[in-house]
């Protein structure tokens, strides 16, 4: 159990390193403030009899917050240190792989319960925004949070295997999410996207995840709202599933050590 | 024992240029070996080989008695026994150099004390600063020590004291020495001729992917037996003579003098004038 041990290690030094570069922890907690801010200000009339328009943005931010702890975050640390030298420094150390992305993993689930912790609190305070009070939910929330967050991880892994260079990443992979965001219901109400829209975001994760959160955030008679009239819990899961599994497939075949 | 090195026929292109033209080499346990040669001369894909980074098109490669291209499941008890001094890095700036010294040593079986290794390379009064705040050369001396925490049996330093004063330079060759005088082997790819002759046992000069010549740094190029240059004052002016044999000449000329030989000096070529040569011999 080297290997498991050696890996929490690195979970402390890539924690020890994210805390200490003050421009990615103020990202982190600010941002998903920042937005939280402006959807409850303007999004403040009601749904339904006492569900305000916020509480269907929170399980957006959400969601969006899982995207970017995991996939934003990994496909641009990772193609940086891979040029600073720091990959190419491991790689010729007897550190296992896994080790290396046991550490990436604890990074991740940090900065995501940072991030979800701080959407909840300051929503719940600020904006009404009413958290679940029911273990089933809470239950769904955890797996949703971990299945989501386990998808972002592997395929931010896989992005930075495309990535060429650490400075260019963002550029790349900024305007994905965004994109991702605006098509999968984060940023405008999925039902109100046109069609060919929907569609499109229907492939990819972050659709899927905001859905499961949306069952988490709305009362239980909004499922009809949906696009199959249901939470389509099965097939959340199947779909982050199936993103799992080809993520990992993706990020063992294109991880690189060194530019070569 | 096996040799902790060896190399035969080894082959490296890339597209059209064939970087490694057909090396072969012997290192032996416990000597200090130095490849030479001029930028883009394969130094660095023949070392980056060894180290197990780089694929080969063909040779066979012996490192501690495993194939660095083929390690497999073996790969993490291999790199458990060498350690890797690369080019230039800027990895890990937030970090102090003892957590990250401290961190490394978890890595391998059998470390170094860390506190120690801080100490071995000087950075002992550095020991809690961030990795950014240091200069080039305190830098590098952390290169050394995350490469030697391990307590290698081979160790490659790929040009380690550039950017070094020369005081640090000593500085470094002197752990070097003490490296050595501890049993590892050491691989050294320089650019400074001195530093091969302060330091290496043997020196293999490499120039578009082949060997010219390996020997002692005293031997290279028939260094040893190269004519030597007496230079004097006398009336006035600088005098020169090529001399075979020195001593005799020297004696010869002091008897025209009354005891000292003015500026007297006697010089041999030096390892850099002789690679020099042979680098254009090449062209």
């Amino acid at each position: 159990m080297n290997t498991l041990r050696i890996g929490i290690l690195r979970g402390n030094i890539e924690i020890k390193q994210f805390l200490r570069q003050k421009e990615s922890v103020v990202f982190t907690i600010f941002f998903p403030l920042l937005l939280l801010v402006i959807f409850g200000s303007v999004f403040t009339q009601s749904i339904a009899p006492g569900v305000k328009l916020s509480q269907y943005f929170i399980s957006g931010m959400i969601a969006s917050g899982l995207i970017n702890s995991g996939f934003q975050q990994l496909a641009i640390n990772i193609p940086t240190e891979r040029d600073n030298g720091a990959l190419k420094r491991l790689r010729g150390t007897p550190m296992s792989p896994i080790s290396f992305f046991i550490g990436k993993v604890i990074l991740v689930f940090l900065t995501m319960l940072i991030q979800v912790f701080i959407l909840l609190l300051a929503g719940g305070l600020f904006f009404h925004i009413r958290i679940p009070n029911d273990g089933t939910l809470w239950l769904r929330f955890i797996w949703l949070i971990i299945l989501g967050s386990a998808c972002s991880t592997v395929l931010g892994v896989a992005m930075a295997g495309v990535i060429k260079s650490g400075r260019g990443a963002p550029a790349v992979v900024t305007p994905i999410v965004l994109v991702l965001q605006f098509s999968s219901g984060v940023f405008f109400q999925y039902n109100s996207l046109p069609t060919w829209m929907k569609q499109t975001a229907a492939i990819f994760p972050l659709k899927w995840l905001t859905q499961g959160m949306r069952s988490v955030f709305l009362p239980d008679s909004f499922a009809t709202q949906e696009v199959a009239h249901s939470w389509e819990l099965g097939r959340i899961a199947l779909v982050l599933i199936g993103w799992l599994v080809a993520g990992t497939f993706l990020a063992t075949r294109s991880f690189k050590w060194s530019r070569q | 024992m096996s040799a902790a090195i060896e190399i035969h026929d080894l082959r490296k292109s890339y597209g059209d240029h064939e970087a490694v033209a057909g090396i072969s080499l012997t290192i032996e346990r416990g000597e200090i070996y130095a490849i030479l040669g001029p930028n883009g001369a394969g130094k660095t894909t023949t070392v980056e080989i060894l180290e197990g980074f780089r694929d080969r098109d063909s040779g066979t490669v012996q490192v501690l008695e495993a194939d660095p291209g083929a390690l497999g499941i073996h790969g993490s008890s291999w790199r458990n026994r060498i350690g890797i001094v690369l080019q230039s890095n800027s990895d890990a700036a937030e970090l102090t150099v003892a957590e990250t010294v401290h961190h490394f040593s978890h890595y391998y079986s059998k470390p170094k004390d860390p506190d120690s290794v801080i100490a071995l390379v000087g950075l002992t009064e550095k020991r809690d600063a961030r990795i950014r705040t240091l200069s080039g050369g305190q830098r590098r001396r952390l290169d050394v020590a995350l490469g030697i925490i391990g307590a290698p049996e081979i160790l490659f330093l790929d040009e380690p004291t550039t950017g070094f004063d020369p005081e640090a330079r000593r500085a470094f060759w002197e752990l070097i020495l003490a490296l050595k005088a501890e049993g590892t082997t050491i691989v050294l790819t320089t650019h400074y001729l001195d530093e091969a002759e302060a330091l290496a046992d043997r020196v293999a000069v490499i120039n578009a992917g082949k060997i010219i010549e390996i020997a002692t740094p005293l031997t290279l190029g028939g260094r040893h037996l190269a004519k030597a240059t007496i230079s004097w004052q006398e009336g006035g002016e600088t005098k020169k003579q090529i001399s075979e044999n020195p001593t005799h000449d020297l004696l010869e000329i002091a008897k025209r003098f009354n005891g000292e030989i003015p500026e007297l000096t006697v010089t041999r070529p030096s390892l850099e004038d002789i690679y020099l040569t042979m680098i254009e011999g090449q062209k």
